[in-house]
């Protein structure tokens, strides 16, 4: 339970902000008299008994469109607190004072067309009058025009990928995957306080800064969900969906795959990392530096020990997930590369596969995610681990070549 | 009701000959009773199936961790609670009460069409063994949610195929039950029984009825999209071929939202009956009540895009789905007014089918308000796929028509039976599950709250503490309906004598039939005032 408190917004003393969240409320929540008053009531019956692990409200806004959204449940919270107290309230006035054990007389009224009326109109009025806040809300949060930095989200099955497209930090682009330890997912650890809501890449962007992010998907429907910034978004394949947020204060926000795309949904969380304008430019120059290191040399030759280093990495990572860390793979979906007629056979079929995935399968294209040298190495552990000892050393120069 | 069914003391008189027995009565049975049973105890077994899938859901969310099931199993199992539930258990549940009592209701022999009901019964077996196979075919069941979106359903194995395949015959059950339905209450009624002298719940059944054939056949058609975009080179769902997942998702939910409607409305025709009979009062506002449930389903045609909210559609499609789905909430409201209306001064008493009635008031109308909170689609976008969700439609679907049902069954176990069954372990009953119920889901609402998505095996340490509540109250759910089976059965085997109207307060000319009826009622129709 210690752990959790954490886990939210890291750095931020999550229960402090949680009974002052109330209190911290922006001027753009519009309330009245009555709806405040219940709200408050509900909300600090809430407060006083949340601990950090008994969460009961939506997570510590850290936008204006996630604090909008937070003041709008409350709202309607309140409203909807009224309106329950005064329907069961008769109800169970009704319940306790018209037994037929007390003996009270039994009215025979059956219809009351002006009771009727009001009781449809009045609701009907409630309902206009919840629905414009909303509304203002939601155009708010439909309009991404003026973005100062985009960035496009890939869901793929099961990771991120995310490319700067626009803006500072144009051309970075990696793969965020779940780094939770494989030892705490098969429970032989204890399990950690970011317990999948770990990954190896941030998505890090600049505070105050308002970015455009567009989804999209390389095999199924995924969701890319981060309660504390108020945003969800489908990412479908073939296609691209937009969202944005400003983030208004530094910190670490966590969110997971919000729509069900296989056995890996539960797996593959999101980390926005926000930081100073400062410390994103430092972020970005460390970023591009590293894009320029790591630049392929395509003649550069591998040792085999390096290969089946660098190899396991990437299998871990991307192939063990339906292949399995034994090789083994859970036939017939995901075949066994462990013994198999690929992973032992004429090299090329093996890094064509690779490549470009098998149509009609899960099998995607991976050339499309990894580098030669992680595809050269990938192979090379396949080839040289388990029961396949086929002694093939795979240079990224080969990749290269394969590739059309 | 084994006992009077096969008493059969008329028959000569209606020169039926000699009546078959055993396993061939009930392959062979065109009477309303008698398949009105069949559907009821197929929907329990279907029930106790989905209910250990439920459970299996449960105690692996237990704990933080994967225990007991791999991934793509806990995605199966998922998947097929939600598919049994819906189409194995309630759907069945409430036919079932159809075909026993509207025909006793109404005043009618029987329903219109004997052997077509019989088929509608039978095809629920084929079906359901499809989809419990499924799990043992190689790739398992289907694991893309009851939903079954593509691309994802595209990926999966033959599971996928039995599933569509079952799909197929339980919308044709469904279908052909339904026009049976519509022409037994439009031209069996008995002479005097005007529309609107018509008891509720064959009103409410009317009305689903025309919901069910008109969104069925779109149901069909969407999942033999599916078949063909997984077998037959079509890309209807790709966008590589020129097609569009989300196509599938408008297509589904087209039928998805009437769906949910067709799964309520007959609860709400149970609750209309149940609420005046222990009020010793006429329904309230019976006029409005019709035109609500007419309200309701028809604007159920124009709502579905509220389970698209996140699919990226223009901010004008979500403004008009928010704006008619919380219109809904205006006839709704009106119905639990109006049952409340109905208790108002009333002389009210508390026997079990009435605590269920009222557990169904107090608990749909916390899901109603759920509802309306997902309707605010800004809201909706921290709440999508997340267990609020999962919250919401459990207090509808369990404490709504779960309850609804169990409601009934008490309600008419004297007139199917001959017996009044145990009060005292009825009321033990409702309690039991009013309160693991709300132990199970309430809790579930603070999950989505907090950001815990929907169909996930294992989560993060911070959902820990509601999960362990959620799943002891699931436990204790799933343990608590053992008891109601034992009240049934114990009361279907013996106990006190039920009188034809066991209930002061009830109305209806299914009161004025013997209890337990007999194999044949209304075989000369009444003469209604």
């Amino acid at each position: 339970m210690l752990q959790s408190a954490t886990i939210i917004g890291e750095g931020i003393a999550l229960e402090t902000h949680i009974k002052t969240g109330f209190i911290n409320m922006t001027k753009q929540a519009r309330w009245t008299g009555v709806p405040r008053l219940a709200a408050l009531a509900v909300l600090t019956l809430l407060c006083t008994s949340a601990e950090a692990a008994y969460e009961v409200n939506f997570q510590q806004p850290a936008t204006q469109v996630a604090q909008e959204v937070y003041d709008l449940h409350m709202w309607m919270m309140g409203i909807c607190a009224i309106i329950f107290v005064a329907v069961f309230s008769v109800m169970f006035y009704s319940v306790i004072r018209h037994r037929k054990s007390s003996g009270g007389a039994r009215a025979n009224f059956h219809e009351n067309t002006r009771v009727e009326i009001l009781w449809t109109a009045i609701p009907f009025l409630i309902l206009i009058a919840i629905s414009w806040p909303v509304t203002k809300t939601l155009l708010a949060m439909r309009d991404s025009s003026s973005a100062d930095i985009t960035i496009k989200v890939t869901g793929y099955q099961w990771k991120w990928g995310y490319d700067y497209l626009n803006g500072e930090g144009e051309g970075i682009k990696f793969m965020s995957v779940l780094s939770t330890p494989e030892d705490q997912l098969a429970g032989k650890a204890p399990k950690g306080s970011l317990y999948l809501l770990e990954v190896d890449n941030h998505l890090v962007v600049p505070v105050g800064k308002k970015i455009r992010i567009l989804t999209t998907s390389n095999d199924v429907i995924h969701g890319w969900y981060v309660p504390a910034l108020g945003v969800q978004q489908d990412a479908i394949p073939g296609f691209i969906r937009d969202t944005w947020f400003r983030a208004d204060r530094e910190g670490v926000f966590r969110g997971q795959c919000a729509q069900l795309c296989g056995k890996g949904h539960g797996y593959m969380p999101i980390v926005v990392e926000v930081l100073s304008a400062e410390k994103y430019a430092a972020w970005v120059a460390g970023q591009k530096q590293k894009m320029a290191a790591g630049a392929e040399d395509p003649n550069k030759v591998w040792q085999l020990a390096d290969l089946m280093r660098h190899g396991q990495e990437v299998y871990v990572k991307n192939c063990a997930a339906c292949h399995q860390l034994g090789g083994k793979g859970i036939p017939p979906v995901f075949p066994a590369l462990d013994g198999s007629k690929v992973a032992n056979g004429p090299k090329i079929a093996h890094i064509e596969i690779v490549l470009t995935g098998r149509p009609g399968t899960a099998m995607a294209a991976f050339g499309q995610q990894l580098s030669d040298s992680d595809v050269a190495a990938v192979i090379t552990y396949e080839r040289n681990s388990w029961s396949n000892k086929t002694g093939d050393a795979i240079q990224p120069s080969e990749i290269k070549a394969a590739r059309r | 009701m084994e006992a009077t069914a096969m008493g059969h003391a008329d028959a000569d008189a209606h020169g039926h000959g000699q009546q078959p027995t055993g396993l061939k009565r009930w392959l062979t049975t065109t009477n309303h009773k008698d398949i009105g049973t069949m559907y009821l105890w197929f929907s329990f077994v279907m029930f106790i199936v989905g209910g250990i899938m439920a459970l299996l859901i449960r105690v692996e969310l237990f704990q933080p961790g994967l225990q007991f099931l791999e991934p793509e199993r806990y995605n199966e199992i998922v998947t097929l609670h939600g598919l049994i539930m819906v189409f194995g258990a309630i759907m069945p549940a409430f036919v079932g009460f159809a075909n026993w009592m509207i025909p006793m209701q109404i005043g009618a022999s029987d329903m219109a069409f004997g052997r077509l009901n019989n088929w509608s019964f039978w095809l629920l077996i084929p079906a359901s063994l499809l989809l419990v196979t499924s799990l043992f075919v190689p790739g398992g069941a289907a694991g893309a949610g009851w939903t079954l979106y593509p691309p994802l359903s595209i990926q999966m194995g033959m599971g996928m195929d039995l599933t569509i395949f079952a799909v197929h015959i339980l919308g044709i059950s469904s279908i052909l039950g339904s026009i049976n339905i519509i022409t037994t209450i439009l031209n069996l009624r008995a002479p005097g029984m005007t529309m609107m002298k018509m008891p509720m719940f064959a009103w409410t059944w009317l009305i689903t009825a025309f919901l069910i054939i008109a969104v069925m056949p779109v149901f069909a058609g969407a999942v033999t999209m599916l078949l063909t975009d997984r077998h037959f080179g079509t890309t209807f769902f790709s966008a590589g071929g020129g097609g569009d997942p989300v196509l599938f998702q408008h297509v589904f939910w087209f039928f998805g939202h009437p769906e949910v409607y067709i799964v309520i409305l007959p609860g709400f025709g149970i609750i209309s009956q149940v609420v005046p009979a222990f009020s010793r009062k006429q329904l309230f506002g019976y006029t409005s009540m019709v035109y609500a449930t007419a309200s309701i389903a028809i604007l159920s045609f124009f709502v579905w895009g509220h389970h698209m909210f996140t699919s990226g559609m223009p901010v004008a499609g979500q403004l008009f789905y928010m704006y008619a789905t919380m219109l809904i909430a205006v006839p709704t409201g009106v119905k639990v007014f109006n049952w409340i209306a109905t208790m108002w001064r009333g002389a009210l008493s508390f026997e079990t089918p009435m605590l269920f009635a009222l557990g169904f008031i107090f608990l749909f109308t916390m899901g109603g308000f759920s509802g309306l909170v997902l309707a605010m689609t800004a809201v909706d976008v921290q709440m999508h796929n997340t267990y609020y969700v999962v919250a919401h439609f459990h207090y509808t679907m369990v404490a709504g028509a779960l309850f609804s049902a169990f409601a009934a069954v008490y309600y008419w176990l004297p007139k199917w039976t001959g017996h009044m069954y145990d009060e005292t372990l009825g009321k033990i009953h409702f309690w039991l599950t009013m309160i693991f119920f709300n132990m199970t889901f309430f809790v579930q609402h603070f999950l989505g709250l907090a950001g815990m998505p929907r169909r996930i095996p294992d989560y993060a340490l911070q959902f820990t503490d509601f999960n362990l509540i959620s799943s002891i109250g699931a436990f204790g759910l799933g343990l608590s309906q053992l008891l109601f089976l034992y009240v049934v059965i114990v009361c279907i085997k013996g106990g006190p004598k039920a009188a034809a109207k066991p209930w002061e307060g009830a109305v209806g000319l299914e009161w004025d039939v013997p209890s337990p009826a007999p194999y044949h009622t209304w075989e000369i129709q009444p003469q209604v005032k």
